[in-house]
């Protein structure tokens, strides 16, 4: 069931779920954080309603900036507030930023330790019929093997305000990903959020596995959790939101209590979410792992549910990847 | 700024041939790094930091000082010299470039030397950078002054023009470039690896005001960085003309010497020919 203490959505699994783009929560985000700080200044590469970048460029014209069509500027732009004491917040595709400016963002951001955050927006598959090239499948890996830098995966629109105003209150670096499509709203206000630590979302008695999901694939863990339950197999669900630093403490606690791991992201499955769950488990407690996500192909145009269902990151694959992975764990461990 | 005078030309002038004469002993001791732009741009190094800059170097992060950005970041030890002799850090520091523990990198690093404002060796990204110091000072009405030191050859990078476009079209004046333009870069003459001609032309469309200065007279650069902060409406690109390598006869306008260091024989030469000014005084230490 539903953990009580994350104060989730009573919309979560009810026949209709309220259904918002996470990219919105973005521009929420933004506008909050520009009131409380003044040095809160945006900037964007000719996507400025599409990144939900609008609100804020209405709002605090002074403090936005556009780019045009030009990635690497505003990486490097905002390197230069970034070290001013502004804190600019870099708004575009993620397959352009943090994908084409990603030496920029390497040296002059991460190297430079400059307090900038990049919004990675339309990443993942669901960006839909755009297709392929403009569907991140990578950015969470190229983003979390820079040193300085911290990276954000929000799972619904909620969280991803909280997750802005949070970045502009840290000092130095950090990526947030959103996603365009509408999806189900899983948390609310009073679903605790903190940059670094990992909430279990739906909590079982005796759990056979943990499945660790983040982004908007999250409320699919949950379905899947829930349909398990019905099957008899108990499982948790934990949200980590933050793929760096990561969770390392709760990641390993509840490896400990299942003995089986299932990653679920909207990513490549080598170097993202399920990359970094398998480094703290190979360090900490080896654990048997499925891993749900791209499996090293790119995707193509269509609908976003349509796209999750062929490249195999649904309800029912996810059901499977436990499976799998229970049936993995030593004899003596079940 | 105060005035310039002859006794102050005379200063700076001795004050770049010691740069330069570090610069070498530096190199040599690293046993790797970049002879030709470090030695063409010491007059201008000279200059920003002995006589254009406003800045305290026992206070490096004073916020109302004038930062310089240098976007090409493997001319690095005629900048960390300078820093030196500025009072930066110490002199002993110099000759622990590029080892390891040091705070003196291969290319410069923010936060590891005082006095670097931004990280930089990949190219093309110095403008912008300053181009955001530009905008932070607009934004808190400061009257710091941004300089962006740039090389010819990295003007082959898109992100540059991005930045060339985006200066133009927002009128940074208080944002002025300087190009280092030696003609070399590490695999040739820069007009035959990718014309840059006519670079002036260029950057008045993009809506830049332009000066071209012979890059070794101290008259010329502080004459044009003066002529920048009365531009109002525009950034300033200043096109020094320079000799790589200057000083050293054997480097001068060779692009092979654009990405090496002398060997100690080829140092001990160049530090005779700069020590005795090309032969024109008795050198007085050797």
């Amino acid at each position: 069931m539903l953990n009580k203490n994350a104060k989730l959505s009573p919309n979560v699994g009810a026949e209709k779920t309220e259904e918002i783009p996470i990219r919105n929560g973005y521009g929420e985000g933004l506008l909050i954080a520009g009131e409380k700080d003044q040095n809160v200044v945006v900037l964007c590469a000719d996507l400025t309603e599409s990144t939900r970048s609008e609100a804020f460029s209405k709002k605090y014209p002074e403090r936005f900036f556009e780019l045009g069509v030009a990635e690497q500027n505003m990486a490097t732009i905002a390197a230069g507030l970034g070290v001013s004491g502004k804190v600019p917040f870099i708004s575009s595709y993620a397959t352009f930023s943090p994908g084409r400016n990603w030496e920029q963002i390497r040296t002059t951001i991460s190297y430079n330790d400059a307090n900038v955050k990049i919004a990675g927006h339309h990443a993942g598959l669901v960006t839909g019929p755009d297709g392929a090239t403009h569907q991140a499948v990578e950015d969470i890996a190229t983003m979390r093997v820079m040193a300085n830098m911290k990276v954000v995966v929000p799972c619904d629109a909620i969280e991803a305000r909280k997750a802005t105003v949070a970045a502009a209150e840290i000092k130095g670096p950090v990526y947030i990903r959103f996603a365009r499509e509408k999806s189900p709203v899983v948390t609310t206000d009073e679903t605790p959020f903190e940059i670094g630590k990992a909430e279990v979302f739906y909590q079982t008695a005796k759990p056979q596995a943990a499945i660790i999901a983040c982004g908007l694939l999250l409320h699919n863990a949950l379905q899947a959790a829930k349909e398990l339950e019905k099957e008899k197999i108990n499982v948790l669900v934990i949200n980590n939101h933050t793929i760096k630093p990561i969770d390392e403490k709760k990641i390993t606690e509840v490896a400990k209590k299942c003995g089986a791991v299932v990653t679920v992201e909207e990513h490549q499955i080598n170097g993202g979410l399920g990359g970094a769950v398998a480094e703290v488990l190979a360090k900490n407690y080896p654990t048997p792992m499925e891993f749900v996500g791209m499996r090293g192909v790119f995707g193509e145009s269509g609908g976003a549910k349509e796209l999750i269902e062929k490249y195999g990151m649904g309800v029912k694959d996810i059901r499977e990847a436990v499976k799998r992975v229970i049936k993995k764990k030593p004899a003596s461990a079940e | 700024m105060e005035p310039l005078t002859d006794e102050k030309v005379k200063s700076l002038k001795e004050t770049a041939n010691k740069i330069r004469e570090s610069v070498i002993e530096m190199l040599v001791e690293a046993g790797s790094g970049h002879s030709a732009g470090p030695l063409g741009m010491a007059d201008v190094f000279t200059a920003f930091y002995f006589h254009i800059l406003n800045h305290d170097p026992k206070n490096p992060g004073w916020p109302e000082r004038d930062r310089l950005v240098l976007s090409n970041g493997h001319i690095c030890p005629v900048q960390y010299a300078t820093l030196a002799y500025a009072g930066y850090f110490g002199m002993e520091e110099l000759k622990t470039l590029r080892k390891i523990n040091s705070h003196l990198q291969g290319h410069p690093h923010r936060g590891s030397l005082p006095g670097i404002e931004t990280t930089s060796g990949p190219l093309g990204s110095g403008l912008s950078q300053a181009i955001g110091m530009s905008l932070a000072a607009r934004l808190d009405k400061k009257k710091y002054r941004i300089y962006a030191l740039l090389s010819d050859g990295e003007h082959e990078e898109g992100n540059l023009w991005e930045a060339v476009m985006f200066a133009g079209k927002n009128k940074l004046s208080n944002l002025t470039a300087l190009i280092d333009r030696n003609n070399i870069q590490i695999d040739g003459f820069t007009e035959d690896i990718m014309p840059l001609e006519p670079l002036k032309e260029k950057y008045e469309a993009f809506g830049w005001h332009v000066l071209e200065i012979n890059g070794h007279s101290f008259e010329q650069i502080i004459d044009a960085v003066n002529e920048a902060k009365v531009i109002h409406e525009k950034p300033t690109v200043i096109i020094a003309h320079t000799i790589p390598g200057k000083g050293v006869s054997f480097m001068e306008n060779d692009y092979l010497w654009h990405g090496k260091p002398p060997t100690k024989e080829e140092a001990i030469k160049a530090l005779k020919e700069l020590r005795t000014l090309g032969g024109k005084i008795i050198s007085e230490h050797e």
